[in-house]
């Protein structure tokens, strides 16, 4: 007990650690909090070739060109594919906080269900896309 | 009491209700106003993209700098780029602890997204203006 008394530790360090995620199973909200998160991330990185290509044409037509095949290559429709669906699914899983901010859809099954409809909705608005994309090509 | 070296109080529960700091919420909100305009942006955006899919460098340069699309872009643009420093500010501050890299993260942060969102916005009106 003497000992405890003059230990001067911050409060902080003290207090009771709430579990973290390694303590839960695995749920689709969660996972679809996770990955809000990291098509956020996913995004804020992928600004820079939004940057690079509105750089390019503003550049000249050489630029450009070089942009353009880089990003139309195997590699760079992949990453922008990636690109696209990051975008859908943050966009839904915005209007999915929108609802909860509203006090509904947090409840069980709803939650869910919303969940299940931001990963399909992100889904398919990607491939929508696409098949406009080289239907228009 | 609030100096007790044992005591559970954190710091911030020692100056609580000592007085207001008048500011606190404008992120969380500044999140929710950039998230409202950036659905009706995003859906802009993605239709702008597609409509130049496939298209040679003049119609590109061309289309990039007539009004109504310039100015989607950039409004596109400006906001998605705040948006985007205030989501990686959260991220930043729910994952770093530690005191030197948590300010130094937020500082690259701040640096990286105006270093973009200038970048961007720059060849917009570049593209509007020659």
């Amino acid at each position: 007990m003497a000992e405890a008394k003059t230990r001067t530790v911050s409060p902080e360090a003290r207090r009771p650690l709430s579990p973290h995620l390694q303590i839960y199973r695995p749920m689709l909200t969660m996972m679809m909090s996770i990955v809000h998160r990291v098509t956020g991330i996913a995004l804020y990185v992928g600004t820079l070739l939004l940057a690079w290509w509105l750089i390019a044409a503003a550049t000249d037509a050489r630029a450009f060109d070089t942009a353009n095949s880089v990003l139309t290559s195997i590699l760079g429709r992949l990453v922008l594919l990636g690109f696209t669906w990051s975008l859908f699914h943050h966009l839904l899983g915005g209007i999915r906080h929108f609802i909860w901010d509203t006090g509904r859809g947090m409840d069980h099954p709803q939650r869910e269900y919303l969940a299940q409809a931001t990963l399909i909705g992100g889904l398919v608005l990607t491939a929508v896309v696409w098949v406009v994309a080289y239907m228009v090509r | 009491m609030a100096n007790d070296p044992n005591s559970m109080r954190t710091t911030v529960r020692q100056v609580r209700y000592l007085g207001s700091a008048k500011s606190g919420t404008h992120e969380a909100w500044h999140m929710r106003l950039t998230s409202l305009a950036l659905v009706p942006l995003t859906i802009a955006f993605v239709w702008i993209v597609l409509s130049l899919v496939g298209k040679d460098y003049n119609t590109v340069v061309k289309a990039l700098g007539s009004p109504a699309i310039a100015i989607l872009m950039l409004l596109f643009l400006l906001t998605s780029v705040y948006h985007m420093m205030l989501g990686m500010r959260t991220i930043i501050e729910d994952y770093i602890h530690g005191k030197h890299a948590k300010t130094w993260a937020l500082v690259a942060n701040t640096f990286f997204s105006i270093c973009v969102g200038l970048a961007c916005v720059y060849a917009v009106l570049r593209l509007s203006f020659t």
